[in-house]
């Protein structure tokens, strides 16, 4: 039996009207949508949200960092840092300088934007190639898939850091595009086998069937009518590789192969820490840019977290 | 089975040659050849270099070909079993790797039995109390290990214990000079194994921890599990002899990719402690313009890396018989 009263109750409470009206509101409330059912659910992860908020500040922080950053990321004070020796925190440098007197709060002001435009860029790449990819090659099989396969074998057959290596070694200065583009391309490989599984399935249901009846395109039956039913697992796979694309610029730099000198990037402001980390004890040069990777890679994996257990609440293993 | 494997094995032999292809490519397009960058050193030095001498040595090292035909001469003398000569060392590249290779794997290999000898008691603990304040913390701690990047966590640890409190050497595999003896040779051994590897386990660690959780979370909702328990076997023959052998089918499997991890693993670490090994030798090689070096160690990563994904399928195959190749 329904238990009336209790539904009675909490019609009320959502809704704050009188019983009567409130209980014909909730009977004729239409089935919330599934976006909003995400939404809800993801609300409730706690560390999700904050994890949201902070990047969400973190990106009007890039986005402003002009009329933020107290100083020019790239104007050399050779009084503050005298006789090449880096400057530690002060009030007017809260973060201290590097050994030309550069002002380290705004390097790593300027510094987000490369992180977080690789992190979207990259993985915007590659999870726009993976899906197309793999959701050919899942929909078509035979030669397609065959092809597609081997080609996703052959790049994983790399090494893919001495890979983005090698490629970014040809550029003098690699510039953001060069590095996403690099780093979507070595890593959409796991996108398509992901969604080629999703397609394998997909395109035995009824509705594919159907629309394959009345005539409907091919190209359309993959981009249209089934990609959408196998975007729960693409926006999963897209939030957790934006953290490691991340990770992957900034190790890229802090071997000398990203973005160069003088353009912030806090792999680079690491790669820079190095030798005034041992010569100088600057501990203050390699801390906050490596707190700065951890503090957004560790968000990013957070909203990943929370987004999994909202869009597909089965797939909760822990 | 075998069927299986050797079609594996096979399909190798195109994908290396694209790989070395794509490598190939690669490299050529990098600005400035190796000759460049020797007689840039050399000048540095004092010496006087001619554009004759410059022409001499690209001829010497067959630099002045098509790039196509310079890759088919690689690829001549590979598969004669030539890997070519190092220009930045002036040694076989074989010689050159078979000093380097064994560095690597003796810091992989420690840090990695350190890693599942930390990783996998508290992945089954994590599990078995799944919810506790226990699965918390370490839960807590994998989200926090998978998002540090391993370079800063070597860098910080070498300003902590190298910097700060000079209590571990900076760099290398040994000191300059020892004092003979026995035991002093271990302690300074030791010394500048800790950093290195402790900077790799704890990259690794969570990794580790994370999947060996999942995958006991997975065993213990089995109904054999139940069935265990319920004809009255004691708690941790159910958990260590019922549950745990199951358990450890998918870390077997990740032990395939191993030899992944050990080339890639390492190039970060070995940089920041001048650590003699492979990773290190890739990164100097391509800084270098050191082709035969890069193409060696690239070619040989991808032979590892695809026989580690191979022997990963295999042992899920043993240890699972479930599980069918056909």
């Amino acid at each position: 039996m329904i238990d009336r009263d209790a539904t009675f109750e909490r019609a009320e409470l959502s809704t704050g009207l009188p019983r009567a009206t409130a209980l014909e509101e909730l009977v004729s409330e239409r089935p919330e949508s599934p976006w909003r059912l995400t939404g809800r659910r993801f609300l409730r992860h706690r560390l999700a949200v904050v994890s949201a908020v902070f990047l969400l500040a973190l990106f009007l922080v890039a986005l402003l960092a002009p009329w933020i950053a107290p100083y020019d990321p790239n104007a050399i004070d050779l009084q503050l840092a005298q006789f090449g020796r880096p400057a530690e925190p002060s009030l007017a440098h809260p973060m201290g300088s590097d050994q030309v007197g550069r002002d380290l709060l705004s390097r790593l002001i300027y510094g987000s934007r490369v992180s977080l435009a690789v992190g979207f860029l990259a993985t915007g790449i590659s999870i726009m190639v993976g899906a197309a990819l793999g959701a050919i090659a899942g929909y078509l099989g035979r030669w397609v898939d065959m092809a597609i396969m081997r080609l996703a074998d052959l790049l994983l057959a790399f090494p893919p850091l001495l890979f983005l290596m090698g490629v970014l070694a040809g550029f003098r200065s690699p510039t953001i595009l060069i590095i996403s583009a690099a780093i979507g391309v070595i890593g959409w490989m796991n996108v398509a086998r992901l969604v080629r599984g999703e397609f394998l399935t997909l395109r035995t249901r009824e509705y594919a069937e159907a629309a394959r009846a009345i005539g409907v395109p091919t190209w359309a039956i993959i981009f249209r009518e089934l990609l959408p039913n196998a975007m729960g697992p693409i926006i999963v796979a897209a939030t957790l590789s934006i953290p490691a694309a991340i990770l992957t610029e900034s190790t890229l730099s802090f071997l000398g192969f990203g973005i160069q000198p003088p353009t912030a990037s806090w792999g680079n402001m690491l790669q820079n820490a190095f030798t005034y980390l041992r010569d100088y004890r600057a501990w203050w040069m390699g801390f906050y840019p490596g707190l700065m990777i951890a503090l957004t890679v560790l968000a990013f994996n957070f909203v990943g977290d929370g987004l999994r257990d909202a869009l597909d609440p089965r797939s909760r293993i822990d | 089975m075998t069927a299986y494997i050797v079609r594996r094995l096979l399909w190798m032999i195109p994908l290396l040659v694209g790989v070395s292809i794509i490598t190939f490519a690669m490299l050529k397009r990098i600005p400035g050849d190796p000759v460049t960058v020797m007689l840039l050193e050399s000048r540095s030095s004092g010496r006087v270099i001619t554009e004759a001498d410059r022409e001499r040595l690209r001829k010497q090292y067959g630099l002045d070909k098509p790039a196509y035909l310079q890759y088919f001469d690689w690829l001549g003398e590979v598969l004669r079993g030539n890997l070519g000569t190092s220009i930045r060392m002036k040694q076989p590249v074989t010689e050159v790797i078979k000093q380097r290779l064994p560095n690597t794997m003796k810091l992989a290999g420690v840090s990695l039995v350190i890693t599942l000898a930390i990783a996998l008691p508290l992945g089954i603990l994590s599990a078995v109390r799944q919810y506790s304040w226990l699965d918390y913390v370490l839960t807590a701690f994998n989200f926090v290990g998978i998002s540090i990047p391993q370079f800063w966590l070597a860098l910080m640890l070498l300003y902590l214990f190298a910097v700060e409190i000079q209590l571990l050497p900076v760099r290398g595999m040994r000191s300059p000079y020892v004092e003979p003896g026995f035991w002093n040779h271990l302690v300074d051994t030791v010394t500048h194994y800790i950093l290195p590897v402790t900077s790799v386990t704890l990259a690794s660690l969570a990794g580790y921890m994370r999947y060996q959780r999942a995958a006991m979370l997975e065993v213990i909702r089995q109904d054999y599990i139940r069935t265990a328990r319920a004809k009255g076997l004691p708690e941790h023959v159910v958990i260590l002899k019922h549950a745990w052998r199951n358990a450890l089918i998918p870390i077997i499997t990740l032990l395939g990719y191993v030899l992944v991890i050990l080339v890639e693993g390492s190039i970060v670490v070995e940089a920041i402690f001048s650590w003699p090994g492979m990773g290190l030798l890739a990164v100097d090689s391509l800084q270098q313009r050191d082709y035969p070096v890069v193409m060696a160690i690239v070619m040989l990563s991808a032979v590892l890396i695809m026989i580690g994904t191979l022997l990963s399928d295999i042992l899920y195959a043993i240890v699972d018989p479930r599980v069918r190749y056909d």
